[in-house]
């Protein structure tokens, strides 16, 4: 073993040490799974704590710069640490809009003060960021923005509306994608990226009751309110741009997030556990020959995900449809989520038509829940309608 | 521990040559035209074109040098067979190479030095194990007489008719052996072909009785019921590799048709009823790819481990699933060209039958893996 190597083996030793003595007990109610589900002030303060705990010890933003929050390593150890983070199945670092979008965005193209202002906060957690993109008539057309700022003077005028703005009513700081110049000869180059803040006259948020019975997203209006014109990230109509190279953070595409797991993985081992004491025909269901062949037939499905990850860093092993994997992997993994969680409660029997707040209910009733919340991923980024078309065109080839 | 288990997916520069140059040889000898001429012919392949692989060293690939192949192993065989698969050339390359590795893993040195060698270069041998439809059903009945002599039939023996070489699963004293019969041993008549749904494929039932096995040509011991299990499962692994092959060439024919065809003013690709069942063929075509690289990565020349037998089954299970799914919806989606004779995707469609059917299909693979993977 190297140096480094030895290096690296006892930082996953010490930060999963860590993680595992730190992890919280159970708190008495359903702890978000993923950072689209914080509902109400309990969960926001209980992550809000983790967050700042696991930054506290020095296992958040590790590789971001030393004089904004950060310990300026490499990022493997960042990697590593959130590989811990996972393994040990601890809370959710709830701040995803700032640790993986807005706090790299800033980071890369931001100004110092920019930098000085914002980052240490996103770490921290003492400031949640939302995100401004989607409007509710262009869901996935984001160049179609129809929100305006005017520039008033050392002010934007902002009007408009905003949806499925995750966090809303409990973001300090927004990304907005805004139209400062509605004649431009492109829809593109008339829109402009604002830093915002939320808690401003004019802004408000109105939180949406998603189909779990609970809340995660707001709409946001926009009526007249007035921002800094210093909240203008870069210049006026370089929007698009900008927007876009968030959206490379947000695919994965462009490494510079601070790290931390955005959501709790869930995987067929999780789903098989959840079935203990569960009885079929009188026998542990796990003995039901249809239904020991579903699960069967689910376990292929997610090592079929994880063998194509593997076979996708193969060359040669590529050379059909190049990129299939890649591009089908968001369409895949979400509808197989979906359909593994669906039969997750089918699974339970009688219990299975329980749901969150009853006793009885299997776990609490999280694959209920974590069943509904699967259709936040099959329909947001992109319906998996839209993805198929999608891999239909760009790998097939077929026609629009 | 996940029940997901063992992920490993490597694959050699080695092998990546060969699905290189196996690629092309097949695209190039055995264009869609060659396939369809091989149909109605006794041995359903071209005996030069067996040559030619033959030469290129493909009957000997997985067996060791000392035994006249190339010492590669059974993985290489794996992107020869898938590009087999793409092209849908018939040769006895599978049966062949299983009744090869059925000897390697069960047989003497003696054995092995004298047999072997002939199958590497290039004299088909075969394997004859069913008795019945049951893939399930690992009970002999077929029996090997004190005296040496066999009584009984063997159904469905792939390439029976080219075969020099037949290796039987026997009953021999109460105990599972084999016993080698070489062709020019059976008496006349004693071979039935089967009529088969792919009619690239060919077998026969072959009545084995009164047939007189010399002594050096039985196989007893321990290592035949294993020896017997991992071909088998190689087996699975092979059929799965052809599959996925084909699927893939399956693929690039409904969307060749759904470019050019038109209907109601529209390319009929466009239209989503035919789109999103297309991208459903890529992904199980890409799922079935990966399981098959994946088992490929953990087979080789020692006894399948249960990692290796899970690989093996789920290939199976998910190659030919995929190839039935495929070939199905090219027949629907080429309309009434899809009914015709004519059109590919009857080959595609018979193909997925008889895959599904070789070393079981892919319920019998999921009940076992339901007990390797749930108990």
């Amino acid at each position: 073993m190297s140096t480094s190597e030895k290096e690296l083996a006892e930082f996953r030793a010490e930060v999963g040490a860590w993680m595992k003595d730190n992890n919280p007990p159970d708190p008495g109610f359903l702890l978000p799974q993923t950072f689209m589900e914080v509902g109400d002030e309990r969960q926001l303060e209980f992550l809000r704590e983790w967050q700042h705990k696991v930054w506290a010890a020095g296992y958040l933003g590790m590789a971001w710069p030393k004089e904004y929050g950060g310990r300026g390593v490499d990022p493997v150890f960042q990697s590593i640490a959130d590989q811990e983070m996972r393994r040990n199945r601890v809370p959710i670092c709830f701040n995803v809009i700032g640790l993986g979008w807005a706090g790299p965005l800033i980071n890369d193209i931001g100004t110092e003060q920019e930098k000085a202002r914002y980052l240490k906060g996103i770490l921290t957690a003492e400031d949640v960021w939302c995100q401004g993109f989607s409007e509710p008539e262009h869901g996935s057309d984001l160049g179609n923005a129809q929100t305006r700022a005017v520039r008033d003077g050392d002010e934007y005028i902002i009007n408009g509306q905003k949806i499925w703005t995750t966090m809303g009513n409990f973001a300090k700081y927004m990304i907005l994608l805004a139209r400062t110049n509605p004649d431009a000869p492109r829809k593109y180059d008339g829109l402009s990226f604002f830093l915002s803040p939320m808690q401003l006259p004019g802004i408000e948020t109105r939180p949406i009751r998603k189909i779990t019975g609970e809340f995660g997203f707001t709409e946001t209006f926009f009526t007249d309110a007035r921002i800094p014109a210093g909240c203008l990230m870069g210049e006026e109509g370089q929007g698009w741009k900008i927007a876009m190279q968030t959206l490379q953070y947000e695919r994965g595409a462009a490494s510079g997030a601070a790290g931390g797991q955005a959501m709790v993985r869930v995987t067929v081992d999780d789903m098989i556990d959840q079935l203990e004491g569960v009885n079929r025909d009188g026998e542990p269901v796990l003995k039901d020959p249809v239904v020991r062949d579903q699960l069967v037939q689910a376990i292929m499905e997610e090592k079929a995900m994880i063998l194509g990850d593997r076979r996708a860093r193969v060359a040669a092993l590529t050379t059909d449809y190049p990129g299939s994997l890649q591009l089908s992997n968001k369409l895949r993994l979400t509808e197989l989520t979906r359909r593994m969680r669906q039969l997750a409660i089918n699974l339970q029997g009688a219990e299975g038509a329980l749901y969150v707040g009853d006793d009885e209910a299997r776990q609490g009733g999280f694959w209920q829940r974590a069943y509904f919340n699967s259709f936040s991923a099959t329909i947001g980024g992109g319906t998996s309608q839209v993805q198929a078309n999608i891999v239909a065109e760009h790998i097939l080839g077929l026609p629009k | 521990m996940s029940v997901v288990g063992n992920t490993a997916l490597q694959f050699s520069e080695e092998q990546a040559m060969l699905l290189d140059v196996a690629r092309q040889f097949c695209q190039d000898k055995s264009p869609i035209a060659n396939v369809r001429a091989q149909l109605d012919t006794e041995t359903g392949f071209d005996a030069a074109l067996w040559d030619e692989m033959v030469s290129l060293g493909w009957a000997g690939i997985a067996l060791p040098e000392s035994y006249g192949g190339s010492g590669m192993g059974i993985a290489t065989l794996v992107p020869v067979v898938e590009a087999m698969g793409r092209a849908m050339l018939g040769t006895p390359l599978i049966s062949s190479s299983l009744a090869a590795q059925l000897l390697l893993r069960s047989g003497n040195t003696e054995q092995k030095e004298r047999l072997l060698p002939a199958i590497a270069s290039g004299a088909p041998a075969t394997l004859a194990l069913l008795e019945d439809g049951d893939w399930g059903n690992e009970a002999v009945s077929l029996t090997l007489d004190d005296g040496g002599v066999l009584r009984g039939v063997k159904k469905y023996v792939p390439d029976a008719t080219v075969a020099s070489l037949f290796v039987v699963s026997v009953q021999h004293q109460g105990e599972l052996a084999l016993a080698v019969v070489r062709s020019d041993q059976l008496p006349a008549n004693a071979m039935r072909a089967n009529t088969l749904i792919d009619q690239t494929k060919r077998s026969a039932n072959v009545d084995f009785s009164g047939v007189k096995v010399d002594e050096n040509n039985v196989i007893k011991g321990a290592d035949v019921g294993p020896a017997l299990r991992d071909v088998r499962l190689l087996g699975a692994l092979l059929v799965a590799a052809e599959a996925t092959g084909s699927s893939a060439a399956c693929l690039d024919t409904i969307v060749e048709y759904l470019k050019t065809r038109k209907q109601f003013g529209k390319l009929i690709g466009s239209y989503q009823a035919l789109k999103h069942p297309t991208v459903d063929i890529l992904t199980e075509t890409d799922s079935a790819r990966s399981f098959v690289y994946h088992g490929a990565t953990l087979v080789g020349e020692d006894a399948l481990d249960t990692d290796a037998e899970i690989a093996c089954r789920m290939a199976k299970a998910q190659a030919c699933q995929t190839l039935l799914y495929a070939g199905d919806r090219a027949v629907q989606f080429h309309g009434g060209m899809g009914f015709t004779y004519e059109c590919d995707a009857q080959l595609y469609i018979r193909r997925a039958q008889w895959s599904q059917q070789q070393f079981g299909d892919a319920q019998h693979h999921r009940k076992r893996l339901a007990s390797l993977l749930l108990d």
